[in-house]
């Protein structure tokens, strides 16, 4: 008897669903096996052993490698995996809304603005945040990236809330906000430039424990949000029309899905600066393997940007010992080869 | 217990589609063919009745209540339309999104009978064995048949198909619309389908309604509409009407000129 044939097709999708949930369990140890050999690896190279021993009894180990470890470079590895999975996660929701898998949580003009409201504290010393300090230009393109998505809000009112609408007024508002920051880096002095620059390049050098809190906050309050609507936005991914026959609000449901982009999109550039490619292909990666339900898109999404970026931030300690690159550089070179062999070795059959 | 337009407005912009639209009650496990030349509004109708879009006047009502003031969720219980355009380009299984069309959008796991009943229908179209593909890998007529299994598996009261056969072969195409014609008389549904082939939508629909630019010009038995001038002046064609040994009726066009 073939077997294979008298398997109900009810039993064979149990089964897809098991070898998923499996999938995302897998992503996600080797997500945390990341995490310890970015800690790991520096000036100074730590066994995984030694990192697992500082971070779970800090006490037993030297002081020096529990400072190190805590004080130094956790924060770096930790923030790299957050912000890895917030831009993974605004990915995979912005290429759903979008119906558009080129999309990323950046093409509505969020990383420009964002490089704009940067631009003009590093140059103008002009600033939002009143107290001045290390939130002094986080918190500036914070405002400038979400304001791209109200004015994004303003213009659905009267053009409707359709993928052309948000497109068209994405560029429009990445073609301003690009200008003005010509025009800002064109007056501003050598030294500015090189700030501003830097800052645009991306770097993780600038994490603390305070913006991991907030980071691991915003995801804390937006995850279980979006997880309510996993299946409107699987729906979603069939088409407009498809969904609304399901009854799914799809208006209301773009915008909803399009203020947690921005939050998310707004908050990690606003720290780390804009870190471009994790967000497209972390969807990417979790679509080949586990295709469109987001009950494992989502996850597997943020579990792919995360290691991505975990890699990333491994790989710019250890290019040069001594010097640390900008992990924005990082991050497409070694994620392009890698996407492509992923891309070019896995069939098509696989892709479920 | 039945479907009324009464009053039925709407445009696009400054484009009028509809001027006060008014249509015989649709009843229970009655399939009716909407015909008519492109571009004429039958979709727009469509959505109109599924509450995808609001019309400027008017109301469709289904058992003396008015669709649109329906809370979205209830509204796609009762109501299912399936579109014209039945390609998907999402990354999901076969079964998967007959699955999803049957629970809707609630959370939580799929119960055994929601499995079985997902699985029922695909073996009602004869698409079993596509259940782990992706659909992005099927043809234009295995998605549309997908299509018609999301269509089914909603068990809507009523059940409105756009073109439902359009990328199906000859076989396929008897097939389903014998398929929802037993359905629609099984389940006591009403049944809408918007159908080019004439021919065959005599066949299998207990009733004609044609519109136009004029909005609903022969509504009634599909022979009385086919026999009817309008028909060929609407199409702006000329129609001749053939009977069969076996009975069935086939229409001749021919360009009036």
């Amino acid at each position: 008897m073939d077997q294979t044939v008298t398997v109900r097709a009810g039993d064979r999708y149990r089964q897809r669903m098991m070898r998923k949930t499996l999938f995302v369990t897998g992503a996600f140890v080797l997500l945390a096996v990341a995490i310890c050999v970015d800690v790991g690896v520096g000036p100074g190279f730590f066994t995984p052993i030694q990192v697992l021993t500082a971070l779970f009894s800090p006490g037993s180990v030297e002081p020096k490698l529990a400072i190190i470890v805590w004080d130094v470079r956790l924060p770096v590895a930790v923030m790299a995996v957050l912000i890895g999975a917030m831009l993974g996660v605004a990915g995979a929701q912005m290429q759903t809304i979008l119906h558009n898998p080129l999309a990323d949580p950046f093409t509505l003009g969020v990383s420009s603005a964002a490089s704009f409201g940067a631009a003009l504290a590093i140059a103008l010393g002009i600033g939002l945040w009143p107290a001045g300090g290390t939130f002094f230009i986080a918190f500036n393109a914070f405002v400038f990236a979400l304001g791209t998505s109200l004015v994004l809000f303003m213009f659905t009112r009267m053009r409707g809330v359709t993928v052309e609408t948000f497109v068209l007024v994405g560029i429009a508002l990445f073609f301003t906000f690009n200008a003005l920051l010509a025009f800002i880096q064109y007056q501003s002095s050598e030294a500015q430039l090189q700030q501003i620059i830097f800052w645009m390049m991306g770097s993780l050098a600038r994490a603390s424990w305070t913006k991991i809190a907030i980071c691991a906050g915003l995801l804390l309050l937006l995850v279980p949000l979006c997880w309510a609507r996993n299946s409107m936005m699987t729906a979603l991914a069939m088409g407009d029309d498809r969904a609304a026959s399901l009854g799914v609000p799809v208006q209301r449901l773009r915008l909803e899905m399009l203020a947690s982009i921005s939050l998310l999109a707004a908050t990690a550039t606003a720290f780390v600066g804009t870190i471009g490619f994790v967000g497209l292909v972390g969807p990417h990666i979790a679509r080949m393997f586990v295709g469109e339900d987001q009950r494992y898109f989502i996850p597997v999404s943020a579990a792919a940007g995360a290691a991505i970026l975990s890699v990333a931030s491994t790989l710019s300690k250890a290019i040069t010992p001594g010097v640390i690159y900008p992990i924005g550089i990082i991050t497409a070179l070694v994620g392009v080869p890698f996407f492509l062999s992923l891309v070019l070795s896995i069939r098509r059959e696989t892709w479920r | 217990m039945s479907l009324a337009i009464k009053g039925l407005r709407f445009a696009y912009g400054t484009n009028v589609v509809f001027d006060r639209l008014d249509a015989a009650p649709f009843n229970r496990g009655e399939m009716t063919a909407l015909v008519g030349p492109n571009g004429v509004g039958k979709s727009s109708l469509f959505r109109m009745i599924a509450g995808h879009l609001k019309p400027l006047g008017g109301a469709v009502s289904l058992d003396g209540v008015n669709i649109s003031t329906l809370p979205d969720r209830q509204r796609a219980e009762r109501v299912f339309l399936l579109s014209q355009h039945t390609a998907m380009r999402a990354a999901l299984a076969v079964f998967d999104v007959v699955l999803l069309a049957k629970r809707g959008w609630q959370g939580g796991k799929a119960s055994d009978s929601d499995v079985r009943q997902v699985e029922e229908t695909l073996d009602l179209l004869g698409i079993e064995h596509l259940s782990d593909r992706l659909i992005t890998e099927l043809s234009g007529g295995q998605q549309q048949l997908v299509a018609l299994c999301q269509a089914l598996v909603r068990d809507p009261q009523v059940l409105l198909l756009d073109e439902p056969t359009s990328a199906l072969d000859l076989r396929r195409q008897l097939e389903v619309l014998s398929l929802v014609q037993k359905i629609t008389i099984e389940r006591k549904i009403i049944t809408i389908a918007a159908l080019h082939d004439l021919s065959l939508a005599c066949r299998f629909a207990d009733r004609f309604m044609l519109i136009s630019r004029d909005g609903v010009v022969a509504d009634g038995h599909p022979e009385q509409v086919l026999r009817n001038d309008m028909t060929g002046r609407a199409y702006g064609v000329r129609i001749e009407i053939e009977r069969n040994a076996k009975g069935n009726l086939f229409v001749h066009a021919e360009l009036a000129s």
